[in-house]
Order: C-alpha cells, then sequence, then structure tokens
C-alpha cells in the first residue's frame, strides 16, 4: 500500500535521517520508533507529501490518507462537533454520523462546547474522531499517545486494531514508552544523520 | 499523496470551507469590525486634517477612499492563512487529496466577503462624506466592487509567502503595497474622469481585465507559496 525506497530528506545540506526504505502492505502496521531528534515526525510528514523527500521514491497506492500531527487542526471558535461536521463535509467521504464518532471517543459530555476549552487530552480525542470520520485507508500517525490517559490509549489501541483488521494500514511515530499490540508489526529504528 | 485518489467531491469541499470560514468570521466578530472601523477613522480624519473646504474634499475623495481601503484590506489580509498554518489545518488540506489552488481560492473568496465587501457596501456612504458628486459617487462604488477581490487575490500571494515568518505581517505590507499601485491608479483615474464629466469605461475596462486576470493566476501562486511555507 506504501513502499519508500530509499528516501532522504536534507536540511541545511545536513540529511535528517539515514536513507529509508520500508514496504507496507494491508493490515501492516509500521512503527517508527527513535530517540528524540531523529526525525520521526519529519519522516511522517514525508510520507505525507508535506515536505519532499531531497532523495529516493515514495509509491503510495492508498486510497485516501489521513494524519494526526503534533498540530491537531481543531479550530478554537467552534465546537466539537462543528469541528468534527466540517472535517467531514470537507472530505466528503463518510457516511458515519459525528456523534456516534463523538461518543466513541468519549466527548458526548463536551460536543456542545467551544473547543478552546477542551483539555489537551480531549484536543486529541477530537483528533482521533476525525480520524475515525475519514475513511482513508492509510493512517500516519505521530505520537498518537501524548496527552491522554490510560482509557484514552486503551482507545487508540482499540481504533487501530479495528482499522487493521479492516484491511488498512498505519506508520506510526511513537518514542516508545506504549506500543500497540497487533501481530502484523514491522519495527522500523530511525537513525538520524548521515552515517553513526 | 496517490495521484490516482481523488477523495470527495470538490464543490462540496468549496462550500464547506466558505461555510467554516464564514462561521469563523462570524464567531471573531471584534476581528471582523476592526478593519471597516479602520476605514471610518481614516477617511474621517481627512477633513480634520486638510480643513472641510467641499471642493478639495471633492478633488482627494477618489485617493482617500481608495488608499483607506488598500490599508484595510492590508490589515486583514493576514488573518487570511495563518490561523489555518499554525493550527495545522494548512497540512490536512494538502492531504486531503483536494487541490490546493481551489482551497486558496475559497480561502480568498471568503476573505473577499468578510473584507472587501463591507468596504464596497460602505462606500457610498464614505463618498457622500467626502462631497463627492452622485456621478462619480456610483463609480466610485463600481470601482470598489471590481477593484477590492483583486486586493484580496493579489495580497492572498503575499500571504502565502510570509505565512512561516514570525513577523510576516510587517514584510507582507512592503511585499503588497507595490504591486497594488496599478489598482490604485486605475480605479482612481476612473473616478477622477467621472467626476470631470469624461469617459471612464476604459478604466473599469482595465479593472475588470485585471480581476479576471488575477482570479485566473493568483490561486495557483498562493498555492505554490503555501506549499514553499509548509515545506
Amino acid at each position: 500500500m506504501l513502499s519508500a525506497s530509499k528516501i532522504t530528506l536534507e536540511r541545511y545540506f545536513q540529511p535528517v535521517f539515514q536513507p529509508v526504505s520500508f514496504d507496507l502492505e494491508a493490515s501492516g502496521l509500521l512503527l517508527v520508533t527513535g530517540a528524540n531528534g531523529c526525525g520521526k515526525t519529519t519522516l511522517i510528514r514525508v510520507l505525507a507529501g508535506i515536505l519532499h523527500p531531497s532523495g529516493g521514491t515514495i509509491a503510495n497506492r492508498a486510497r485516501g490518507m489521513a494524519y494526526v500531527g503534533h498540530y491537531l487542526a481543531i479550530k478554537d471558535d467552534l465546537s466539537v462537533i462543528e469541528n468534527l461536521r466540517f472535517a467531514r463535509d470537507f472530505t466528503g467521504t463518510s457516511e458515519r454520523r459525528v456523534s456516534e464518532v463523538i461518543s466513541e471517543v468519549g466527548l458526548g459530555r463536551v460536543a456542545e462546547q467551544l473547543a478552546r476549552t477542551l483539555s489537551a487530552g480531549q484536543r486529541k480525542r477530537c483528533a482521533l474522531a476525525r480520524l475515525l470520520l475519514s475513511e482513508n485507508e492509510l493512517w500516519l500517525l505521530d505520537e498518537p499517545y501524548s496527552n491522554l490517559d490510560t482509557e484514552g490509549v486503551a482507545l487508540v489501541d482499540r481504533i487501530l486494531t479495528s482499522h487493521l483488521e479492516g484491511g488498512g494500514a498505519c506508520v506510526l511515530a511513537t518514542h516508545g514508552a506504549h506500543r500497540p499490540a497487533w501481530p502484523g508489526t514491522h519495527d522500523y529504528l530511525l537513525l538520524s544523520g548521515a552515517s553513526a | 499523496m496517490n495521484p490516482e485518489y481523488a477523495g470527495g467531491s470538490l464543490s462540496g469541499a468549496f462550500v464547506a470551507l466558505v461555510r467554516r470560514d464564514l462561521l469563523l468570521a462570524f464567531r471573531r466578530r471584534t476581528e471582523l469590525l476592526f478593519p471597516v472601523i479602520f476605514l471610518l477613522v481614516v477617511i474621517s480624519l481627512f477633513p480634520l486634517g486638510i480643513g472641510p473646504s467641499p471642493q478639495l474634499l471633492a478633488r482627494i475623495a477618489p485617493g482617500v477612499i481608495w488608499i483607506a481601503a488598500l490599508l484595510a484590506t492590508v490589515i486583514s489580509l493576514d488573518a487570511l492563512f495563518r490561523s489555518d498554518f499554525e493550527d495545522g489545518t494548512l497540512e490536512q488540506f494538502v492531504i486531503s487529496g483536494h487541490p490546493l489552488t481551489l482551497i486558496a481560492l475559497a480561502k480568498i473568496a471568503t476573505h473577499w466577503l468578510v473584507a472587501g465587501l463591507p468596504i464596497v457596501l460602505l462606500s457610498p456612504l464614505l463618498a457622500l462624506w467626502m462631497n463627492l458628486s452622485t456621478d462619480s459617487l456610483s463609480v466610485m462604488v463600481v470601482t470598489l466592487a471590481l477593484g477590492t477581490p483583486i486586493l484580496s487575490l493579489i495580497g492572498s500571494i503575499g500571504v502565502g509567502l510570509t505565512i512561516s515568518l514570525k513577523r510576516g505581517g510587517q514584510l507582507l505590507s512592503l511585499l503588497v503595497f507595490p504591486l497594488y499601485v496599478p489598482i490604485l491608479i486605475i480605479a482612481t483615474a476612473a473616478v477622477m474622469a467621472a467626476s470631470d464629466g469624461l469617459p471612464y469605461t476604459q478604466f473599469l475596462g482595465l479593472l475588470t481585465a485585471g480581476l479576471i486576470t488575477s482570479v485566473t493566476l493568483a490561486p495557483f501562486a498562493a498555492a505554490a507559496a503555501l506549499k514553499i511555507s509548509l515545506s
């Protein structure tokens, strides 16, 4: 579904990470780990097509991509439900009901509140709700566990498992405190710099 | 991005984006009102500073109103992509697979509805303040109706280029004012010609041509500028 061949990215003529190659099939989970500053976020942004790789090729055959990064793209002046309605209308791909998704991520109580009143964890849940609304095959998750409580971490694992069981694929970057339990997981240790 | 995957319908995305931005503009009403109040204050300062001679005011009216409109537009421009850039929405737009050009066009259209249209609607009142004759008043309104969308369109390119800078707003004004000069010259020439009883339709034709050109080209340039700013 997504394959990368020797992709590199240079910033100020310095490679951010060592050349990355992998092949991700349906129901596959690529777990990108590595030390802080090794370029996990940068790699995810390259795979998402926001940054252009300096070298190597990316072949993306997925039907749609969804990305949850550090900036959650939630509008403070809109309520949770308005944020999600916009996401649904904008991508135009989902038949799922917004209210169903909101209760699935446990935001039912604050659905009508403006997003500026939400805690960091609740904002993350809102971004996860957007992920559920989209029917994209490929998920790119950058530190999806950050800011979440134990129940929230279980929520991520649950929606991730059902996505993978449904034939989707996922690239997940994490610093490694928690790892999802999925049999088809490929570990990828990202190393920074040109050559160690 | 998979080039063969197209996502949902383009018109649906366009409408959803315009609707969301209008709702956001309504929620941030004070930001919405600020350029309009600025415009009113700047124009009302001129009679105080120059003296309330009706002939003199009528003579300088086209230039004063148009310069105030330029300033008010530049003040509101920075908000065009700023919040979407800072909260990651722009990244989501790129990933959605919808062409960034269309997204830029939707944002520009909303910007004009929110920042440009109030200027056009207020302009008869401003023209009366400045003692403009009734004939040239209607030409004034037409030049603003044709010209303010051009200001939003050209401005969007500058915003796209400066969005990733911390103090992009200051650079932005330096960047776009030179590009606004031809519009200022043509628009004020039209109003002056009308008040002198000379033919003015050629100027309106030039403004229309400018509008068509910028609608066709500016969204592409703005999208390219945004892509550069994101990387």
